[in-house]
Formats: structure tokens, C-alpha cells, sequence
């Protein structure tokens, strides 16, 4: 096997034992990316000079780990989405208005990262600003589902997800406003986690939606989202809204009896016109969770028919707050123009693209002077009904189960109406919404060979209880095994 | 007919906090542009705001000595508008929620006390300021003052006169300074205001339709923009007119108030809650802890200078008008001074002293020890009372000690009998006109004799001794 399709723990142990080094696996992705990026194109950024400096940095702190906690990533190749700023390296979030802005300072995961000693690899391609589920919305091109070129790798998180699925990277951030990082994992194969609203710190995370955005791992396994989550969980200074709150040892979690958890099925999300294969994938998970002692029980969450709606009020009334700063004046694009006015005309309208300026105009209309009152306060008070559903579920259940997705992959270019876009994200906005856990994990595959996502969904800052299910889940199957061919 | 103004004023103090709102960036006033910055002050993508601890704690100090509801529950609103000087594209400010309500401060005009309701106070960041100024055709942006904290202390329609506004204006800078919250400065913009105005006929109860005025930065400014505006409005009413709902800028070189075009006015903020700030529980302890380190007011100092050292409202009032002032007034009683003598002191000749050199109070080089030590002179006789406004004066300048300024410029009172009585003589000697005039009646010459033999020692003559020998020496004679 290639260095560069095992995962974190395979690696660690492979160079504790000092039978490897950290420039072997460095030269095993890289290798991987020259043979495969042309086709894929998972990056915005390829940063292989700075990776083998932190690399070189790398095989000296695995050499003498003094708290080995602290070194938990020494010399493991992670690519980051390009939505997270990287001090000096180019971060773009996917979008034209960025296409230069190197920024001045390092957001607090990757901060984070880099006292545990990773390696970066590269910045991952996305949606613009985070605004999509398939990628295509990117600034500069479409990355391509490993699985089928002809396909998307889901979104926005899309580049992280199929660079991790095809052996570009060990493991990668994504980010999750709607289920950014939970879909395109699901489509692609690999394992995607979304914590606990305040769970990782957000500062540094170029803003899409402030209440709804939070960063969590794409990975090849459970472990491997264990041990990255371990990293970067935790209160954070500069993040008014991280808890305060401590972090377990999420890895201790992970082989423990599930017998006797009760596991919620909402009834109304198994729909009508959703796919055939995904559904049976689904129920055929939830058979086996049920042969490990895990109890189904039919949960009900009754405002999950304006999920979607509700949605796209609160995320685009704050993204057209928050992405009011790119005005052309401190950084990033600017085009001129006679005068002021004329120059943020022009700026915005060639910096940003299609999606974003709808979402920015949605949003604008729903915070105006007298719609206020009928959008955005009416979509706050449905967000706390929604939340309500879940906690009600959850006085009777452990976890929640769903599809991720409502199918696989699509095709490029398939979607075209975005109302139809929007609705891929189903099953993942929810649990935004309410700032629950996710996870998805592989479930099986349809007949033309693509992946299939479950999604777990914990209780407010339990992400052990998810994280445990999905392991012994995932010991049971061998879906996560499979690769794409390529 | 009779019309009577009806005004409400919004006031933005820049609090002294050493950092910025949001961030760690220090807010010296008149640094090189863009030096006091950093990536959240300056809205680089992916900031995060955190609250300065200090700031909330000053916006509610204020709010207890404003007599205000203290929110136990509020939180902070993006407020959203497009300006080079805005980095984010919108302000932190506070809306529904403001951490300050229902207040109020009394002012005096014309002896009556005036209670003017404070509808509210909230936290907010300053914005930059653009500079146009020598730049070709391109403006400049300094972000020193993006993310300085403000206050903006929002008046009920309680004022009735630009004098009260102006009155009003007084009490908020001096309570704001009293509580070392704000250095209350006009010029430098630490203190703004801006005036909701509008007219209406005596004894009507609806407000007239009302205007904003924007961009008064002086007290002078405050009084002139509201006569010039509350005149505009009563004409306009007379000539027939209407007065439209618009915000006008003081012009404070032509002295008028203009409309600004509809379209730089014609914002919808479209404020919604801050997602990047948790909204704020006060804890009742931590208020009480704060209100425990309430100086004492204004208002309370006044009224027990007045009673404590028996002095007149006016007397009282002045000295109260700046803490530092009262204190000064303080230290020297204290030391022994009479409580009157020291007020006439302070605000006669120290006063004039200090504001001919456009000094305050803190940049005094008198310290009260030495009025105290040169009002024992008086009292002890070594000096006189007339000798004491020279010594005063030296003892400003030089910074000497009224004991060492006496010595050296030989000024010691003269309270020898004989020698005075020499200087009398000399000075019947030279006006026998004078003398006989005296003795046919005119005794109100006494006072002429005194001058001159005060002259004649250059004001060194005990004055008392001297008019008691003239006195003696005339019915004599």
C-alpha cells in the first residue's frame, strides 16, 4: 500500500516505529497529486515548498515528542479548505474578489495544527465563500468527484473531500454551514464530521454565516476524525461564541460498546423521491447497527419542512453582512471606477460570481426596513423551533440517523435551477441550524459505484456518542476500505 | 404666535479605555495613520470581535451616575452601510437591546432645576476617518480610530432651549469626567453631538415635525446651530411652509444648517443581532461592584459644599464643574483655609490666571498648600490682604512659597506704630489742604489720606493701623 492511503494513526504508528519517516510520506502524496491533480484539481494552492519545511521541522519533533499528545499530527500531510487563513499563503475562499489576499495572520485551527506538527499540503478548493454543494461555484474551476470525473465532489467543502478520498492529502479541514463538510464526504466516500456549534474555534474562518459556520475534518476513517477533532476542539480567546467548555479525549470514545443506544429515526426524512439506493443503503445501516445492540426508535421532527427556507433567510441575511467588507479599498480585487460608488459597483460585481450575488441580495432583502419583522425575525423564531424538535427527540434518543444526502453524486452541470441545488443540502441544514454534531460516514454504494453518506447526529457536545456509533459501525463494514479508482 | 423648541440630543463620548472595543490596539489619540491597527480592527477577512471588558464597565458606570436601568440581559447589532472608512461594511453597535435605559440628569437654568430624561445609552466602535487632503485625486483611509470604543447617550425630548441643551451638554461632560470615562473634548471629537429639533406652538401637546442635525463639535456650536434652526423652522412655519423630516449639517463657518441630498441620507441600516458576539447577562455582582466605585457626583458635591462650607449656589457650582477644581478647593479647606476665602481665591484670581493662559485646573502650578500657606500670612498679619494678589500672582509664576516670595521681594507688611506714623506725617505735611477740609467736616477724606500713605509704602502699611493713627492723628491736630 502507498503511504499515502493510509490514515493518521496507520502513519503514526508506521513512524513511531521509525519505519518510516515524515519526508517519506510527504514524497508519497506529492507523488500522488502530480499523478492525479490534473484530473481531480481538488487545489487552489499547492504549497510544497513551505510542506517540506514544516516537514523537516516535523522529523525533528517526532524524534523527540516530550508530550506525544502534543505532537498528535508530527509530520502528517493535511490540506486545508481555502476558506481558512494561512499567514502568507494565499487564501481565496474560492472567490475572484480574494484571487490576491495574502493574510497577515493564522487562524487559530491551523494555528492549532501547526503546534501539533502537521504538514501543509495545499489550500483546498471550495464553493465561493463557502456558497454551494457541489463546487461549482468555485471562483477559479470545478473539482471533480474521484469516483466519476463527470461528476461533483459535493460542496462546498468539495476539494478538501475528494482530496482526501484519492490520497492527496492524509486528512483535511472543511468547513460546514449547511453541510458543507458532511455532503461532499458523503459523496465521496470519506468520512466527515461536523461539531457542536462553539466547539472549534471559528477565528480566522473567512465568515459565511456566523451562526451557522463551523470547521471540522474530512478523514479516511473514524480514528483518524477522532484524533484531528481532539486537535482542534476547544475555547478560544479571539471566538466569543467557542465554549468554554472542556474537551475530552475524543479517540476514548472509539471501540466501546454500543448495546442498548437508542437511535433516532425521524420520520421525515425518509421522503418521497428520494433515491431508491440511498434509501435501502440506509435502512440496511440501520439493520446493522440493530444487530449491535442499538435500539431504533421512530423520533419525530416536525418543523423539518422549512428547514430549507429557514436556511436560506438566516445564512444569506448574515453572509450579505458579512462579505460587505471585500469593497475593493483595504485588500483583495479592486476595479476602479470614476468615483467611489462606481468602484464598489465594479469591484463587487467582477469579484463576485452568480450564487454569491444571489445570496447577498437575498440576504439584504430579508434584513430590509419592513421585511424584517416577516423574514429574518419569522426565520429566527422557526431556527428555535427546529431546535426544539431535537431536543425533544433527544429526551428520547442517543443519536439521530438520516441519509446525508438525498442521493450520490451528481452530474457537472446537472443542477442548473438553484432551488434544486439548495435542496441537496435536506438533511444536513438541521443540524446547522439547531448547532448540533454530525457525522457522515460511508454507508455503501449505488449500482454506477458511487458513495452513499449516513449521518449521524449527537446531542449538543456530544460528539463521543456519534464518533462511538460510527467506529463500531465502521469496524463492522468495509465501505471506508473501498478507493476510488483511479 | 409663540412657538417653544422641543429637543433631544444624541451625544457620542469616546471612552478612555486603553484599548480598542474589539481588539488589543491601543487608542492614543494623533498617531501616525494606520499605526494603531490590526487585522480585526482593520476587518481582515475571518476577524472576530471580542468585547473589552473595561468598555462595558464605563457604559455602565455611566449608566448608574445617569440613573439608568442597568440591561441584566443585551446584546450588540451589525448596523450595515458601505464607507471606505468602515472596514467591515458595518458597525458593532447595540439596537434593541441596549445595556442602558430609562435615565435621567438635572440641570439648572436660571435657577430652576431641569430633569432631562435619558432614553439610553449604548455601546458602539468608532469608525476611520477618510483623508482628502493633498492626496490628488485619490482619498486616503487612517484606521487608528476604527474599533475605538463610544458611547452614544441618547436624550428624551426633554429640552426646551438651545441654553438648557447647552446646560445639558455641560452635565453629561462633566459627570462623563467625573467618572474618568471620558476626557469630554469637543475639538478632538471625543465628545459629539448630534440634535433632534423641532418647533411647536405654546401649549400644544403633539412635537412638530422634527430635523436632525448632524456634525455640532463645540458648546459654542451647540447653541448657535439650535437658534439658527429652531429660527429657520419658525419661519418656514409662518411663511406657510412645511418643515420635512431630514437631517441637516451645521455649517459652523456661514453659521447655518443645510439639508443633505435625500440620497446620502436615505439608509436603511438593516440592523440585525451581532452573530459574533454572545449577547451580554450582567451579573448583579459585578453592577454593585461598579456602582461601589462611583466617585461622588456633581450634584451631591454641590450640595454639600453648599451646606458643609456655607457657600453660595453660584460659589458651589463652579467649583464642582470639574472634579480636579473640587478637589484643589478640597485639599486647601482642609489645610485650614477658610471655606469662603478660599472659593474667592480660586475663583477670582486663580481663575483668571489659569484662563489667560488657557490652563484647567489639572495643569495648575499652584498647589492648594501654597494659598494656604499665603492666606496665613494675611491672617498673622505679616502681609496684607492687597500685598496677598501680588504674591499670589508670583507664587504662580515662580512656583515659590508665599513665606520665600514675601522675603525676597520685601513685602512684609509695615505694623510699626512709629514708622507709620512717620509716613503720616509726611503725608499731612504735603496736603494741609486737604487736612483742613477734613476738619471742617469732610471726613469721607480719610479715605484719600489712607491711599496715600498705602501709596507712599508701596501697599506695605497695615491698612487697619493706618487708618487708626490718621484717625488719631487728625482729630489732633
Amino acid at each position: 500500500m502507498e503511504l499515502h492511503s493510509l490514515s493518521i494513526s496507520e502513519l503514526r504508528n508506521l513512524l513511531l516505529r521509525k519505519e518510516i519517516s515524515v519526508m517519506d510520506i510527504l514524497s508519497s502524496v506529492y507523488g500522488r497529486i502530480a499523478g492525479v491533480e490534473d484530473k481531480i484539481r481538488a487545489f487552489l494552492t499547492l504549497t510544497e515548498e513551505k510542506a517540506v519545511e514544516m516537514a523537516r521541522r516535523a522529523q525533528k519533533m517526532c524524534a523527540n515528542p516530550k508530550p506525544v499528545s502534543a505532537a498528535a499530527l508530527c509530520g502528517i500531510p493535511l490540506a486545508i479548505k481555502d476558506n481558512m487563513c494561512t499567514k502568507g499563503i494565499r487564501t481565496t475562499c474560492g472567490s475572484k474578489i480574494l484571487y490576491n489576499f495574502l493574510p497577515p495572520y493564522e487562524s487559530t485551527v491551523t494555528s492549532r495544527l501547526v503546534e501539533s506538527g502537521y504538514v501543509l499540503v495545499g489550500k483546498t478548493n471550495l464553493d465561493e465563500f463557502a456558497m454551494g454543494s457541489s463546487t461549482e461555484n468555485s471562483g477559479f474551476h470545478i473539482t471533480k468527484n474521484p469516483w466519476d470525473l463527470e461528476r461533483i465532489p459535493g460542496g462546498s467543502s468539495g476539494g478538501s473531500a475528494a482530496a482526501v478520498a484519492v490520497g492527496e492529502c492524509i486528512a483535511a479541514l472543511g468547513s460546514d454551514t449547511g453541510g458543507s463538510i458532511r455532503q461532499p464526504a458523503a459523496l465521496c466516500g470519506v468520512v466527515g464530521l461536523k461539531p457542536t456549534y462553539g466547539r472549534v474555534s471559528r477565528y480566522g474562518l473567512v465568515a459565511f454565516a456566523s451562526s451557522l459556520d463551523q470547521i471540522g475534518p474530512i478523514t479516511k476513517n473514524v480514528r483518524d476524525s477522532a484524533i484531528l477533532l481532539n486537535v482542534i476542539s476547544g475555547h478560544d480567546l479571539f471566538d466569543s461564541t467557542s465554549a468554554p467548555i472542556e474537551v475530552p479525549d475524543f479517540t476514548g470514545s472509539l471501540g466501546r460498546e454500543i448495546k442498548g443506544m437508542k437511535i433516532g429515526v425521524p420520520r421525515e426524512y425518509f421522503i418521497e423521491g428520494m433515491d431508491k439506493e440511498v434509501e435501502e443503503a440506509v435502512r440496511n445501516s440501520l439493520k446493522k447497527l440493530e444487530g449491535l445492540g442499538a435500539i431504533p426508535v421512530e423520533v419525530t421532527l416536525p418543523h423539518t419542512g422549512y428547514a430549507v427556507a429557514t436556511y436560506y433567510i438566516i445564512a444569506t441575511s448574515e453572509a450579505s453582512s458579512n462579505l460587505a467588507r471585500y469593497d475593493g479599498v483595504k485588500y483583495g480585487l479592486r476595479v476602479e471606477g470614476k468615483d467611489l460608488l462606481e468602484m464598489y459597483v465594479n469591484t463587487r460585481s467582477r469579484g463576485f460570481g452568480a450564487e454569491v450575488k444571489r445570496r447577498i441580495m437575498l440576504g439584504t432583502y430579508a434584513l430590509s426596513a419592513g421585511y424584517y419583522e416577516a423574514y429574518y425575525r419569522k426565520g429566527q423564531q422557526v431556527r428555535t423551533l427546529i431546535k426544539n424538535d431535537f431536543d425533544r427527540a433527544f429526551r428520547e434518543v442517543d443519536l439521530i440517523v438520516t441519509p446525508t444526502s438525498p442521493t450520490a453524486a451528481f452530474r457537472i452541470g446537472e443542477k442548473t435551477d438553484p432551488l434544486q441545488m439548495y435542496l441537496s443540502d435536506i438533511f444536513t441544514i438541521s443540524v446547522n441550524l439547531a448547532g448540533l454534531p454530525a457525522i457522515s460516514i460511508p454507508c455503501g454504494f449505488t449500482s454506477k459505484h458511487l458513495p452513499i453518506g449516513l449521518q449521524l447526529i449527537g446531542k449538543h457536545f456530544d460528539e463521543e456518542s456519534i464518533l462511538k456509533v460510527a467506529h463500531a459501525y465502521e469496524q463492522e463494514t468495509e465501505w471506508h476500505k473501498r478507493r476510488p479508482p483511479l | 404666535m409663540k412657538y417653544e423648541a422641543v429637543i433631544g440630543l444624541e451625544v457620542h463620548a469616546q471612552m478612555l479605555t486603553e484599548t480598542k472595543i474589539f481588539c488589543g490596539c491601543v487608542t492614543r489619540f494623533g498617531a501616525e495613520p494606520n499605526t494603531q491597527t490590526c487585522p480585526i480592527c482593520i476587518g481582515m477577512p475571518g476577524v472576530l470581535p471580542v468585547l473589552n471588558r473595561r468598555a462595558l464597565e464605563f457604559a455602565i458606570k455611566t449608566g448608574l451616575a445617569m440613573n439608568c436601568r442597568i440591561s441584566r440581559y443585551s446584546r450588540f447589532a451589525r448596523k450595515n452601510y458601505f464607507y471606505p472608512d468602515l472596514p467591515k461594511g458595518y458597525q458593532i453597535s447595540q439596537y434593541e437591546l441596549p445595556v442602558c435605559e430609562n435615565g435621567y440628569v438635572e440641570i439648572v437654568v436660571d435657577g430652576n432645576i431641569r430633569r432631562i430624561g435619558i432614553t439610553r445609552i449604548h455601546m458602539e466602535e468608532d469608525a476611520g476617518k477618510n483623508i482628502h487632503e493633498g492626496m490628488g485625486s485619490y482619498s486616503f483611509v487612517d484606521l487608528n480610530r476604527a474599533g475605538v470604543p463610544l458611547m452614544e447617550i441618547v436624550s428624551e425630548p426633554d429640552i426646551r432651549s438651545p441654553r438648557e441643551a447647552v446646560e445639558y451638554m455641560k452635565k453629561l461632560r462633566t459627570i462623563l469626567r467625573y467618572l474618568g470615562v471620558c476626557d469630554g473634548n469637543m475639538e478632538q471629537g471625543s465628545l459629539r453631538c448630534d440634535a433632534n429639533v423641532s418647533v411647536r406652538p405654546i401649549g400644544q401637546k403633539e412635537f412638530g415635525v422634527k430635523t436632525e442635525i448632524k456634525n455640532i463639535n463645540s458648546f459654542r456650536f451647540v447653541e448657535r446651530a439650535l437658534d439658527y434652526e429652531i429660527k429657520r423652522q419658525i419661519t418656514v412655519i409662518e411663511d406657510g411652509g412645511r418643515i420635512l423630516q431630514e437631517t441637516r449639517l451645521w455649517d459652523s463657518v456661514t453659521g447655518i444648517t443645510e439639508a443633505m441630498r435625500g440620497k446620502e441620507e436615505a439608509h436603511d441600516y438593516r440592523y440585525f443581532p451581532e452573530p459574533d458576539l454572545v449577547p451580554l447577562m450582567l451579573e448583579e455582582k459585578w453592577i454593585d461592584e461598579i456602582k461601589s466605585t462611583l466617585p461622588e457626583l456633581p450634584d451631591a458635591k454641590r450640595e454639600r459644599f453648599a451646606e458643609v462650607y456655607r457657600l453660595p449656589e453660584g460659589d458651589a457650582d463652579l467649583l464642582v464643574s470639574e472634579k480636579e477644581l473640587a478637589d484643589w478647593y478640597e485639599v486647601a479647606v482642609k489645610l485650614g483655609g477658610q471655606p469662603k476665602v478660599v472659593a474667592n481665591w480660586i475663583m477670582g484670581d486663580l481663575m483668571r490666571l489659569l484662563n489667560a493662559e488657557n490652563k484647567t485646573i489639572e495643569e495648575c502650578p499652584l498647589k492648594p498648600e501654597q494659598l494656604v500657606g499665603m492666606l496665613k500670612l494675611i491672617d498673622n498679619g505679616t502681609i496684607s490682604g492687597k500685598i496677598a494678589k501680588t504674591v499670589f500672582e508670583e507664587m504662580y509664576r515662580t512656583g515659590k512659597d508665599a513665606d520665600s516670595v514675601v522675603r525676597q521681594k520685601g513685602l512684609v507688611q509695615i505694623s510699626d506704630t512709629r514708622t507709620i506714623e512717620k509716613y503720616i506725617d509726611e503725608v499731612i505735611l504735603k496736603h494741609a489742604k486737604e487736612v483742613e477740609r477734613f476738619k471742617a467736616g469732610e471726613e469721607k477724606l480719610i479715605g484719600f489720606f489712607v491711599g496715600q500713605v498705602m501709596k507712599l509704602t508701596k501697599g506695605k502699611a497695615n491698612p487697619q493701623m493706618v487708618n487708626e493713627l490718621l484717625k488719631k492723628k487728625l482729630s489732633s491736630e
